[in-house]
């Protein structure tokens, strides 16, 4: 069950203050994906400890301070926009469903997963530091 | 770190790596764990040669991608535990 719109509203302007675009439904989330040119990063947002402690903060630290950035940035919030995570998980059915999590897409393909168990106990500037280093090789 | 529920063991709500001394290992995110049992959710399970991976293989695959829930709820004795770790790890 979502929770209400105003308790989770901060984490998602976490995102979107970096610079993320929200992929609230299925539409939203085939535009992201159809667009294959170049690369991506996608978020899958939650409510989770580890999404506020690390996942979040991780791609903020990341894209501050990363020499190289993707193209676009997506999120999805898992268990609040039903639809678009499937989607979104749809597009990358080899890839079990995590949340948090993180794909970083290069000409429409995942070249590099943070999966849920990759962000659980890690901090935030360890996991911004892998996301610099995937920046860095394939953007 | 864990999350904010010391009662339920410090690895409450870190996915772990569960092996038993037989051939079955479990992944899973641990809800809690105590003098008596592991429980575990979102489960995926592997019997040693199955699909032709070993424990090994299979754990090493659900390090850079994750795991397919097959139980959403498992309790696990540690009497049939022979070991626990972060899946996180193995990365």
């Amino acid at each position: 069950m979502p929770y209400p719109p105003e308790l989770v509203q901060p984490m998602r302007e976490e995102l979107t203050t970096a610079g993320f675009s929200e992929l609230m439904t299925e539409s939203d989330v085939d535009a992201f994906f159809g667009d294959k040119s170049g690369t991506a990063l996608l978020v899958i947002n939650s409510v989770c400890g580890c999404a506020a402690g690390a996942a979040r903060p991780s791609v903020q630290i990341a894209l501050q301070h990363a020499a190289n950035k993707p193209g676009k940035l997506g999120t999805v919030f898992a268990g609040q926009d039903l639809e678009a995570t499937a989607k979104a998980r749809s597009y990358m059915a080899d890839y079990p469903p995590s949340s948090p999590s993180m794909a970083l897409l290069k000409d429409g393909e995942v070249v590099h997963f943070v999966p849920r168990h990759a962000i659980e106990g890690r901090a935030a500037q360890e996991i911004a530091a892998e996301l610099a280093d995937a920046f860095g090789t394939h953007c | 770190m864990g999350t904010f529920h010391d009662d339920l063991g410090e690895l409450h709500g870190i996915t772990v790596v569960v092996d038993t001394p037989g051939d079955t290992i479990y992944i899973g995110r641990c809800h809690e764990m105590n003098d008596e049992k592991i429980v575990l959710l979102s489960v995926d399970e592997h019997t040693d040669g199955s699909g032709g991976a070993s424990k090994a293989d299979w754990v090493a695959k659900a390090a850079k991608v994750g795991v397919w829930e097959k139980h959403k709820t498992l309790v696990l004795p540690l009497t049939e535990v022979a070991s626990v770790k972060r899946l996180g790890e193995y990365r």
